[in-house]
Parts: C-alpha cells; sequence; structure tokens
C-alpha cells in the first residue's frame, strides 16, 4: 500500500515537473491530465470514489479537453490536416 | 527576479503546509458535524450514498450555487468565444479509428453516464460526474466530424428546463412548510433504486443541467475559428 502510494506521488511529481518543462503544448496537457488521473487513483486509494470519479471525469478528462481547444483557438496547437480549400479557392 | 519570486513563493507555500500537517495528526477528524453527519444521514434521507445525502440533502443551497456558477462561468466562455465566419477554415474529419470508436462509444457512454446520475444515492458518483459524461458523450461525434451542427437551442433548453426544475423542487418543498430544497416524499427502502425521496430527481436535473452546459461550451469551443 504505502509503496503504491509513494509510486503514484512520484509519478504525479514527475507529470507536474514535465508540464513546466515540457516545450510541446499538447504534451504539457497531457502531462496535466497525467497529474489529474494520478490523483484520481490516490483518492480511490484513500476511500474517496466520489472525489476520485469528479477528478477522473472532470480533471482528467474536461479540463484537458477544454485546455487542448482553447490551445487550438490561440493558434497554439494545430491540426495538421486542416482544410485549406476554402482558403485556396 | 522572476525565478527568485517564485521560489519564495514555493518556499512560503511548503512552510505553511508544513505547519498545518504538523499541527493535526492524520486519521483523527477534527470536526464534530462530520460523525454526526455519518451516524444520522441514513435514516435522516434515505440515500445509502451519504456524499449525496450531504450534497442535495443537508447542503442543496451550496450545489445551487455550483449549478449557479457553472451556468455563469459557461455563459461567459460562450460570450467571449463569438461568432464563427462562414468562410472560415474547419478542421479535416478525423481518421477512421476516431469516427468509429465515437460511434461505438456513443451508446455505451450515454449509458454510463445515466447510470451515474441515477444511482447517485446508492453508489459512488452523481449529477456532476454523470452530466460529465453525458457531455463527453455528445462531444465525441463532433470531434470525429469537426463540422457535425449542433442543436444549441434544443441544449438551452434542456438546460433551461433541468436548473427550473431543481428550483421548482427547492420551492415546492417552501411551500410544504419545510425549508427550502428540503428532500420530500417517501424515502423508501435504503439502497433500492426508487428510494431517498427527491434526491435522485434532483441529482437527474443536475445531471442533466451539467451534460447540456458542458456539450453546449465544448461545442462553442470547438467551433471556435482557429487564428491562423
Amino acid at each position: 500500500m504505502i509503496w503504491l502510494l509513494g509510486i503514484l506521488i512520484v509519478m504525479m511529481l514527475v507529470a507536474a515537473i514535465a508540464v513546466l518543462v515540457l516545450d510541446n503544448h499538447i504534451a504539457a496537457v497531457a502531462a496535466a491530465s497525467i497529474v489529474s488521473l494520478t490523483l484520481s487513483v490516490l483518492f480511490v486509494l484513500l476511500r474517496a470514489p466520489d472525489v476520485a470519479m469528479t477528478e477522473a471525469a472532470v480533471g482528467a478528462g474536461l479540463s484537458s479537453l477544454i485546455l487542448a481547444l482553447s490551445l487550438r483557438r490561440l493558434g497554439l496547437w494545430r491540426i495538421e490536416n486542416t482544410v485549406k480549400e476554402t482558403e485556396d479557392a | 527576479m522572476r525565478n527568485l519570486t517564485s521560489l519564495l513563493f514555493a518556499a512560503g507555500l511548503a512552510f505553511f503546509l508544513l505547519v498545518i500537517a504538523a499541527r493535526f495528526d492524520l486519521g483523527a477528524a477534527p470536526m464534530l458535524i462530520g460523525n454526526a453527519i455519518l451516524q444520522e444521514a441514513p435514516e435522516q434521507t434515505g440515500a445509502a450514498n451519504i456524499v449525496t445525502s450531504v450534497v442535495l440533502g443537508y447542503r442543496g443551497i451550496d450545489t445551487l450555487g455550483e449549478i449557479a456558477i457553472l451556468f455563469t462561468a459557461s455563459l461567459a466562455a460562450g460570450l467571449v468565444l463569438g461568432r464563427r465566419r462562414p468562410e472560415a477554415a474547419r478542421d479535416a474529419d478525423s481518421g477512421a479509428v476516431l469516427q468509429i470508436s465515437a460511434q461505438l462509444l456513443f451508446p455505451l457512454l450515454l449509458v454510463v453516464g445515466f447510470y451515474i446520475i441515477l444511482h447517485g444515492h446508492l453508489t459512488p458518483g452523481g449529477g456532476f460526474q454523470g452530466g460529465v459524461i453525458l457531455a463527453a458523450a455528445f462531444f465525441l461525434p463532433l470531434l470525429a466530424r469537426p463540422g457535425t451542427s449542433v442543436n444549441h437551442a434544443g441544449l438551452s433548453l434542456v438546460e433551461g428546463l433541468a436548473g427550473a426544475g431543481f428550483i421548482l423542487i427547492g420551492l415546492l418543498a417552501l411551500f410544504q412548510g419545510k425549508a427550502f430544497l428540503e428532500p420530500l416524499l417517501d424515502k423508501g427502502t435504503l439502497g433500492t433504486l426508487v428510494s431517498a425521496g427527491t434526491l435522485p430527481l434532483l441529482y437527474l436535473a443536475v445531471g442533466l443541467k451539467v451534460g447540456a452546459e458542458l456539450a453546449g461550451l465544448l461545442a462553442n469551443l470547438a467551433d471556435s475559428e482557429v487564428d491562423q
């Protein structure tokens, strides 16, 4: 139990530092999502399944989705196969 | 200079956290109300999940505030994002993997979302978690085919009706001479699907509202123009 907790906390710390040092924005969003996912596992181990569920759905899923879409809106992340026909025509 | 400030901030935060950790012994609940609720909640509200009886029974007005905050936030996001020009470039459809898995996952996510909402008074989960899953279910087709049109009027209707339903249930308790949002109806037997009075109805309203709101917000965000 204590080893599992240790591994999870180290994973969270590594992912949190990765958010700061990664140059690629979308990779940083993915790392932030990993922090939330690990945290939700931690909540399960601490017997708080309700909070774990919220953390997994909102923290890992929804907020990283909103961050990724905001990056796209700001032009910091581009999907490679954007349709260009409308501009060329 | 900026690094130094961040370092000072982090050190101060660590100091305060250590002070808090040193002052309280872990595992011992410092509050009395938690123990009282743990003992009395199942009889008073009829909900097997004590978290739900706190969220909707004892602290229902807090939940109303949370819904209001979420509504305001999504409204502000919708205002800031603005409208897209019709000639703006659009992302191409995604690959076959995402398209097919979106079709496969949509009914599954719908069932899981409604299951979590309707069993909120029995098992972990509830309106907020299930609502987010519902929003994800309705966002998936948009992720697979970015051009898909979204029925924003329908989403607003669901959202408005669900929010009005939540307040209406609260007012109904008020008309019966009880406190605002006090649970009504028969409590039923503990642990069955139809139990805990109005709590499942309140969670259904919360779930539909959260789901419709977040689905609309995500659709707005995904539909916004990209700076090229």
